[in-house]
């Protein structure tokens, strides 16, 4: 117990205290975040998050945004099991064939009002992959799409940045 | 037996004058290599059985409009045969390997979704594996005359009527999970067969992420080629890049610049080390222990932040090309990342330190998901959950390839236990000797050009051989005669680890099933292709 108390101690709080240039915008850009999840979403924002044929980088960056530098929690944004539960759907990949029905029945386990989020050059217009027999070749091919969020994959700051825009345009 | 004979026995038997097989030298970077009839490709799997051999894979590759090459890798600790035989696409018939091999299952259920290969004797007969509804039965995706776009099926339908094994008796239910799973992973289908809370079954169903990746790869040139493999699975980007940077280098006979080749290494040592700190965070937080999962994922995010600084990209992705690396190490950077690494070493210290005897951890992770020594063999696991299960397999250290061969390494990890405790075991001491891999590569970094160009070979043909974080890699390559790519085909260590999943999980209860899930980390992009 106390080895873990110790290795706390001297780890501190991250989040706060890290001065890299890259640091200072996530400060700015979660500040901005916090005021437009209080002011839309009743001070919570629920994602479901849906890999439809990614690589997996895609997620991995999504994860990245639970760690303590990011820690897109305190902004009141979580992510959820169920897309009952859900605000918004968060999907990556190209829409492989094979996972189509599987997006839209998502999709429409939500309730409304709900947006789309595409994240990943995939998920925005087939990236690497494209439409072929296997893939559809973009996320707006299957749901209808409210935020595109480019990168192979996005930079944690870069769905954070995404995350902004889709909250603006929820709200329009 | 002397393992070194069991291969040379091995080629002794199949080149005898009952089987008749003959050396062919088409394929690059693998030594031997044998042709044989189709008739005794049975009998190839029963011998390399007999001689103790592990199989590494089985794919085939359409020749033309009429002819299909089948090619199987059989592995010795400290060598490699390969096999190959063809069958015409009217008649595309050969025995299967399952039967000697289950690890091959899915290989070859694989090769008939894609190229209509039937494998006679397969214990799951004709069952697909990775086609759902995108395209019928009768048609093959990498067949010469299937296009790319395919037919514009419409929509597609959920592959809703998959033949599940079920168990039946008095209380005995089903629990079905997936594909969308409840946090954020990859989608995959698990159907357990449960009797109070313990797990009498368990299939896996995956598929889902199939993009066609290798019929992608038909018709690029290196470049395209190793952009693509860089995303056959994220986490393991390097690794894909590497193997088919290597089979493709060795199709055109190109050498590598040395400091090429340490870049190389480099990159995949430190894909190695922030894959094994997101597994080790992702096991504690499976059994609820969020101190670890948190003090992994912001080691994690400081060595992908120094990823993109050093390197130019936090998952590594498109650091290698054909022919060498993208981009040099700048003249400072080998003192700040020793410095990283000696930080990192100092703060691990800790921190293992606590999660190797950490009362409540040990009671969830000890004697959890027990995959025995014979099934990790009989599966052909490697990577860490053949380590963790008492397989020494690693290709740095048993067929070791360029740099690797020139630098001093200790001995592979080997844990015995089987359990979720040993594989991440495995891990953190893979950490550790890879932080020492990277001090002597930053140490002995060679000078000199970091790429040479390739000057493709039409017709060329190789093999790629690489140790990823999660086990032996391969990429089969050959090119057209116009020297794009005519085949490319990635092995991940996935295929063998997913089985493992399988069988570890019997006994043990649906609640375990997230950590032993993790401990695996089978890579569902890098199987679904
Ligand atoms: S955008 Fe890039 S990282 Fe994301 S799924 Fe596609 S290939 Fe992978």
């Amino acid at each position: 117990m106390f080895r873990i108390l110790n290795q706390v101690a001297r780890t501190g709080m991250l989040t706060e205290s890290v001065e890299r240039p890259d640091d200072a915008r996530l400060e700015r850009l979660g500040i901005e975040l916090r005021r437009q999840v209080d002011a839309r979403f009743g001070h919570s924002l629920m994602i479901r998050e849906v890999d439809a044929g990614s690589c997996g980088g895609c997620e991995i960056e999504i994860h990245a945004l639970a760690n303590a530098y990011y820690d897109l929690e305190r902004f009141g944004i979580r992510f959820c099991a169920s897309p009952r539960h859900a605000d918004a759907l968060l999907v990556t990949g190209p829409v492989s064939r094979h996972m189509e029905q599987a997006l839209r029945r998502t999709w429409r386990a939500m309730p409304a009002p709900k947006f789309v989020i595409a994240a990943g050059d995939c998920a925005c217009d087939g990236g690497e992959f494209g439409e072929s027999y296997a893939c559809c070749g973009a996320v707006d091919r299957v749901i209808p799409v409210d935020v595109r969020i480019p990168g192979c994959p996005p930079t944690p700051l870069c769905l954070i940045e995404g995350l902004l825009a889709a909250l603006a345009r929820a709200a329009d | 037996m002397n393992v070194t004979d069991s291969l040379a026995d091995l080629q002794g038997l199949l080149t005898a004058p009952g089987i008749g097989a003959t050396a062919c030298a088409g394929v690059a970077g693998v030594e031997p290599c044998l042709a044989l009839p189709a008739a005794h490709w049975g009998l190839l799997a029963e011998l390399a059985a007999d001689a103790g051999l592990r199989h590494a894979g089985v794919w085939a590759d359409a020749l033309d409009a009429d002819r299909l090459r089948v090619q199987a890798l059989f592995a010795a600790p400290d060598g490699y045969l390969l096999a190959q035989t063809e069958v015409t696409s009217a008649h595309p018939e050969l025995a299967s390997h399952t039967p000697c091999f289950p690890g091959v299952d899915r290989l070859e259920r694989h090769a008939q979704d894609l190229l209509g290969v039937r494998f006679v004797g397969h214990p799951r007969g004709t069952v697909r594996w990775t086609r759902h509804q995108a395209w019928p039965e009768t048609v093959h995706p990498l067949r010469p005359g299937f296009p790319l776009a395919g037919k514009a099926p419409g929509r597609t339908p959920a592959d809703a009527d998959y033949p599940i094994v079920r168990l039946q008796g008095n209380g005995v239910f089903e629990v079905p999970v997936g594909p969308v799973h409840a946090g954020v992973i990859a989608p995959g289908h698990f159907r357990f067969q449960v009797m109070g809370e313990d797990v009498l079954r368990l299939e896996e169903r995956l598929g889902y992420v199939h993009k066609g990746i290798e019929k992608h790869a038909v018709g690029r040139d290196a470049a395209g080629l190793v952009r693509l493999a860089a995303r056959v699975a994220a986490d393991s980007s390097v690794a894909h890049a590497w193997a088919a940077a290597q089979a493709l280098e060795r199709a055109c006979g190109t050498e590598v610049p040395a400091r090429a080749l340490h870049l190389r290494a480099l990159l995949a040592e430190r894909e190695r080390v922030a894959n094994h700190l997101g597994d080790i965070g992702g096991i504690c937080n499976d059994v609820g222990f969020s101190f670890g999962q948190s003090q992994c994922t912001l080691l994690r995010e400081r060595w992908q932040r120094d990823n993109a600084t050093y390197f130019g990209h936090r998952l590594l992705m498109d650091t290698l090309v054909p022919g060498g690396v993208a981009q040099d190490l700048a003249a400072t950077a080998p003192e700040r990342l020793i410095h990283a690494h000696a930080e990192l070493r100092r703060v691990l210290r800790g921190l293992f330190d606590i999660l190797d005897d950490h009362p409540p951890l040990n009671d969830r992770l000890l004697t959890t998901g027990i995959l025995k020594h014979d099934t990790a063999r009989l599966l052909g696991c490697t990577g860490y959950v053949g380590k963790g299960s008492g397989l020494a397999h690693d290709l740095r250290h048993h067929a070791p390839y360029a740099p690797y061969d020139r630098l001093q390494l200790a001995a592979p990890v080997v844990e015995q236990e089987g359990d979720v405790a040993a594989r991440m075991r495995v891990r953190m001491r893979e950490v550790h000797a890879s932080l020492e891999l990277l001090d002597q590569l930053l140490a002995t970094l060679p000078e000199g050009a970091i790429a040479t160009s390739l000057m493709p070979r039409p017709e060329g043909c190789g093999l790629g051989l690489v140790e990823g974080w999660r086990g032996e890699l391969v990429a089969l390559v050959r090119l057209d005669a116009e020297a794009r790519v005519a085949r490319y085909f990635p092995r991940d260590p996935s295929w063998f680890n997913w089985p493992a999943l399988e069988h570890l999980i019997l006994g043990n209860i649906v609640p375990d099933f997230p950590v032993c899930n993790k401990s695996v980390n089978g890579s569902y992009s890098g199987v679904d292709l």
